[in-house]
């Protein structure tokens, strides 16, 4: 992570790393905030999660890449709508059948992969721009800083609420778990705090360099 | 789950599992536009309208598929039906309020990408409503949908007239307020289905 703002002709790699960092979906951008909230009451659920987004982001954006001199103009969005449903259903049906105990925890936010604005958002802001390799390293960046932001989410309510850690129980018997915290309210008080954290940080961080740091926090 | 009366779907979608701060369905605009009470409630109305007829449309397209085994194209015909329902929306306010239309602006289109719409689509698939069940469903969640962004946008015009910690400003502050309403609305839990 550099402070500073990134050069015009940015190379793969900090395209890259913009998405797990600068840029993230979750904690900057707050993009696909409804799977972010509704999944992650354990760091299971938010990790397969991070991954089918990221294996969608990753193929959508692949895909719509190589479409982009052949789609017209006119019907795009529908275009890529069409394309990240097909790979939605694809990973939902292998989500079914790798682990149907993973399948019903995660219930009907698997198909709404389709609406998560992050894939669109990349899709038309992206790909319709770029050669496959490079919009597909960023789609992976991007997936990756959105696997990223539900762990953060995850971890720390499956610790709080259920005393645990990917289903290994931390604190023995006498733990009184906080349940508030994998209950609906827990979701968003996590996040809000994450975002406290981040903005007492940048404030921090603010007032210790000489020169103002670019923040990112317009998009 | 398909056994339960339609009222009692109407009140569980409508405050017990309230569309957004229960399931955390249509978080996007429930942060996006909930900044003035003009706005959010239209956007509620619009968004209810969208839900309806997506429910109707889901349950007919679902019977279709189910009739040609195509279930496989489930989600697909979904998005492509609920997209054509918004632009219709689009062009029926542009042409009777075009001031509410600008208001509104991106999050119009973006009503078709919002979660609670194909959920509400997805939800009724899953759980075998009939279609009265499915209309109630759609109805209520739309209704709960409405209730949470008014509610919301009544207390962000409270915060704009007080004094908030610079490190909460913004996004952080609009959360913690959305978890304490969602808080409350777990005394709900019981009510309805």
């Amino acid at each position: 992570m550099s402070a500073l703002p990134a050069p015009n002709p940015v190379s793969t790699w900090d395209d890259m790393m913009e998405g797990v960092w600068r840029q993230n979906p979750t904690f900057v951008m707050m993009l696909g905030m409804c799977p972010t909230l509704a999944v992650t009451v354990s760091a299971v659920n938010a990790l397969s999660m991070g991954v089918a987004t990221m294996l969608v982001l990753v193929a959508s954006c692949g895909l719509v890449s190589m479409l982009r001199h052949i789609v017209p103009k006119e019907v795009r969005i529908a275009t890529y709508i069409v394309i990240i449903a097909t790979f939605v259903t694809a990973i939902d049906y292998g989500i079914q059948a790798v682990s149907l105990k993973l399948y019903d925890a995660l219930g009907a936010f698997i198909q709404l992969i389709v609406v998560n604005c992050i894939i669109l958002g990349r899709a038309e802001a992206h790909a319709s721009k770029t050669p496959p390799v490079a919009a597909m390293l960023n789609a992976v960046g991007m997936g990756a800083g959105f696997t990223i932001g539900l762990l953060a989410l995850g971890t720390v309510r499956e610790v709080l609420g259920a005393g645990a850690l990917f289903g290994v129980s931390l604190f023995g018997a006498n733990f009184q778990p906080w349940v508030v915290m994998v209950l609906p309210p827990g979701g968003f008080f996590v996040l809000g705090s994450w975002l406290l954290v981040f903005a007492w940080w940048k404030k921090r961080k603010r007032a210790m360099s000489p020169t103002p740091i670019a923040t990112s926090r317009s998009a | 789950m398909a056994h339960e009366s339609v009222f009692q779907i109407f009140i569980g979608a409508l405050l017990a599992n309230n569309f957004v701060l229960a399931m955390f369905l249509g978080l996007c605009p429930f942060l996006g536009v909930s900044g003035k009470l003009d706005t959010a409630f239209p956007m509620g109305v619009a968004t209810t309208f969208v839900m309806a007829v997506a429910a109707l449309c889901a349950y007919g397209l679902n019977w279709l598929l189910g009739l040609m085994h195509l279930e496989f194209l489930r989600l697909i015909s979904y998005i492509v039906v609920i997209a054509s329902a918004v632009q219709l929306v689009e062009m029926v306010l542009k042409k009777h309020s075009p001031v509410l239309f600008r208001a509104l602006g991106i999050y119009l289109p973006l009503i078709t990408t919002n979660c609670a719409v194909l959920g509400v689509a997805l939800i009724q698939t899953a759980r075998d409503y009939t279609l009265l069940q499915s209309m109630a469903f759609a109805i209520g969640g739309g209704g709960g949908f409405t209730l949470a962004l008014v509610l919301m946008a009544g207390l962000r015009e409270r915060i704009q007239l007080v004094e908030v910690p610079e490190v909460a400003q913004g996004a952080a502050v609009v959360l913690m307020i959305a978890g304490v309403l969602s808080l409350s609305f777990m005394g709900f839990a019981g009510l309805g289905g």
